[in-house]
């Protein structure tokens, strides 16, 4: 057993001579898989840093979220997908008055404008909703107040300044209490929203104005439907509840038949989560192929080297055959050869990689997430396209004939 | 009565190309002893290199007996023939066949790592250097083979061929590729090597240098023609080390 051990720490010995007599060609060969895997790390690092930031994203509009938008409409048969609303806001107050489970509703319209103030001005999205929307969003105000139930009703021409249209508006800081002019109209801005940061799609969130929905409706965008009603339930428990009590009210103050199609569609946080989440899988199959296929082109350079190299130490083997090697020894040493390269060329990938993530990280400030599964997968990969790709080579090498292998020139 | 080294009888070998067979040995018989020093001559064609390939446990007869060192080893598969090339056989090629870019000394070393003798890299690198000075290469240890004359590396090849004592040297041309005078100098060698009680078998198709073996089979069209004990021409090369200090003898099972 001893000596089997010894053995096998012999063969490792001469497939490294053999590594450091060709050091070019063993760098060149090497690169394949290097390259593949400095990909894969690199790739799946992004891909992990996307996912995360998708996950911050949905996790950030509240836990009992739930979103209510147009669907489609009936019209003399025909069913069809207009986007168009026929929510109205006494949709929301009925909603409020008669679902339990529901803790807070809020109308959504939203119209574009340019925003002025003084020598300055932003082109931005001015939303308006109801006074649960802070709650619903679990968005605080930093500096001033949110606009009351009253400004509501008497769609007072006050406004709430996303973090990004305050900086841009006023450098100062002080935008509580000035005036902004959207579309002409003169808004008085009694607060200013905490930073929430981009969304999953790389929207930043606080480039927003924030008015009463009323205000928006009369003064900006003319509309007499809502766009969405945003709400939340009562508890994460509720969710489903919620749903349910909801669907029936609009239902039947929509006028659908029992057996009809609802003219909205409600998606809660949880499942957009999932659309999302589905969505990150569908990415991460994606960057799974592609690195499978890096990893098969560096295995195919292997193979092909380890090819050209059999036929080139055919006299080597043959010699190593005629003082006593066995076609095991012979088919150990080129396997061994090429695992080397391929775990050699693996950890200066990951390494090469890592580097990369890292200064994607620092210069283009994605969030990238280097995992150490990744990290152990490909490592463990490359070892195994390694053994695989140098099997034939290697098999081919240890079923020469001695005599031919001691002939050949 | 001294051991036998090589106990062949009836040794036939037919190579079939296609539908012709060759017949390439033709039932041979050939004994020798312990310490002797035979060289094996014939013209091309004559099956001589055929005869050398089995006789090297590269190839397999087709019929008949080989007893090396008391193995039959007729009828040995690949792997068990690997042993016995390891064990009991020192090959010397023509072409010297040594590994390039790797150094005298490694190259020596190399049967011992493919061996079954459990000996430690320093034992290892112990009796290749022991076997490199045998063969006059003190100081040329670490030299790789393109740094050495044709001469030298075909030391180097002895020594090789030396150092996991075997029964015999098994010599094919050694000096096809050399000038008359290092072909004479390496010729000494076999023979201080002969003197110290290494059977050795030369393959040589060179009456010159057959005749510095003390005994010469003649082969041709795949049987023994001749075979004679003949006056050995003597050659004395400085150098060479005795053969105080021998390399372990732990080669043999």
């Amino acid at each position: 057993m001893k000596s089997s051990v010894m053995r096998i720490s012999n063969i490792t010995l001469v497939g490294l001579r053999a590594i450091a007599r060709n050091k070019m060609r063993s760098f060149l060969t090497a690169l394949g898989i290097i390259i593949g895997v400095a990909c894969v790390i690199a790739v799946v690092a992004i891909g992990n840093g996307a996912t995360k930031s998708i996950e911050n994203t949905i996790n950030a509009l509240g836990t009992n979220y739930i979103m209510l938008f147009p669907g489609a409409t009936t019209s003399s048969g025909a069913r069809t997908f207009t986007g168009n609303s026929n929510f109205t806001a006494e949709d929301a107050d009925a909603i409020k008055a008669e679902c339990p489970a529901v803790a807070y509703v809020s109308p959504f319209v939203r119209a574009s404008a340019q925003v002025v103030a003084g020598e300055l001005n932003w082109g931005t999205s001015v939303q308006g909703v109801g006074v649960d929307y802070p709650l619903i969003r679990s968005w605080n105000v930093a500096q001033g107040t949110f606009f009351s139930d009253q400004d509501v009703k008497s769609a007072s021409k006050t406004c709430v300044l996303g973090n990004t249209v305050a900086e841009n508006l006023f450098p100062d800081g002080q935008a509580v209490g000035q005036i902004v002019r959207i579309k002409n109209v003169p808004f008085k801005v009694v607060g200013v929203l905490e930073k929430k940061g981009g969304n999953m799609m790389g929207q930043d969130q606080d480039d927003v104005v924030i008015a009463p929905y009323t205000t928006v409706m009369k003064r900006l965008s003319g509309k007499t439907k809502i766009d969405m009603i945003q709400l939340s339930a009562a508890s994460a428990s509720q969710v489903q509840e919620a749903q349910n009590e909801v669907d029936a009210v609009l239902r039947q103050r929509h006028r659908i038949p029992p057996n009809g199609d609802s003219d909205f569609q409600m998606r809660s946080q949880e499942e957009i989560a999932q659309a999302q989440g589905q969505q990150a899988t569908v990415l991460r199959m994606l960057l799974i192929c592609i690195a499978a296929i890096s990893l098969f082109v560096g295995g195919i350079g292997i193979m092909n080297i380890m090819l050209v190299s059999v036929t080139e130490r055919t006299r080597e083997i043959g010699i190593r055959m005629a003082i006593g090697a066995k076609g095991r020894h012979v088919l150990l040493q080129f396997l061994f050869e090429a695992v080397t390269l391929a775990i050699v060329g693996g950890g200066v990938g990951v390494g090469l990689g890592v580097a990369a993530s890292l200064i994607i990280k620092r210069f283009l400030q994605w969030p990238i997430i280097v995992t150490p599964t990744s990290v152990a997968l490909s490592f463990g990969v490359a070892a195994a396209v390694g053994i695989f790709f140098g099997f034939y080579p290697a098999r081919k090498a240890a079923r020469l004939d001695p005599i031919d292998a001691l002939r050949y020139e | 009565m001294p051991d036998k080294v090589i106990e062949i009888h009836g040794l036939t070998k037919v190579y079939s190309m296609g539908e012709v067979e060759v017949r390439a040995l033709a039932g041979v018989d050939l004994l020798v002893d312990e310490g002797e020093f035979i060289a094996v001559m014939g013209p091309s064609g004559s099956g001589k290199s055929t005869l050398m390939n089995i006789l090297g446990c590269l190839d397999r007869p087709t019929a008949g007996t080989y007893k090396l060192d008391g193995i039959d080893v007729s009828t040995l598969d690949r792997d068990e023939r690997a042993v016995i090339r390891n064990a009991k056989i020192g090959f010397v090629f023509q072409s010297f066949n040594l590994l390039a870019r790797t150094s005298a000394v490694e190259n020596v070393e190399l049967p011992l790592i493919y061996g079954d003798l459990g000996w430690t890299r320093d034992e290892r690198h112990k009796a290749a250097m022991e076997a490199l000075h045998r063969v006059g290469l003190k100081g040329r240890e670490h030299n790789h083979p393109s740094q050495l004359s044709g001469g030298q590396q075909q030391r180097v090849a002895i020594a090789r061929a030396l150092v996991t004592d075997p029964a015999m040297l098994l010599a094919d041309e050694p000096t096809g590729n050399l000038d008359s005078r290092t072909s004479e100098e390496i010729m000494g060698i076999f023979q201080a090597l002969n003197d110290s009680g290494k059977t050795v078998v030369l393959i040589t198709h060179e009456p010159d240098i057959a005749q510095h073996a003390k005994r010469v089979v003649t082969v041709r069209d795949g049987v023994i023609q001749h075979d004679e004990k003949v006056e050995q021409l003597r050659v004395n090369v400085t150098g060479i080390a005795a053969p105080a200090a021998p390399v372990p003898v732990e080669a043999t099972r």
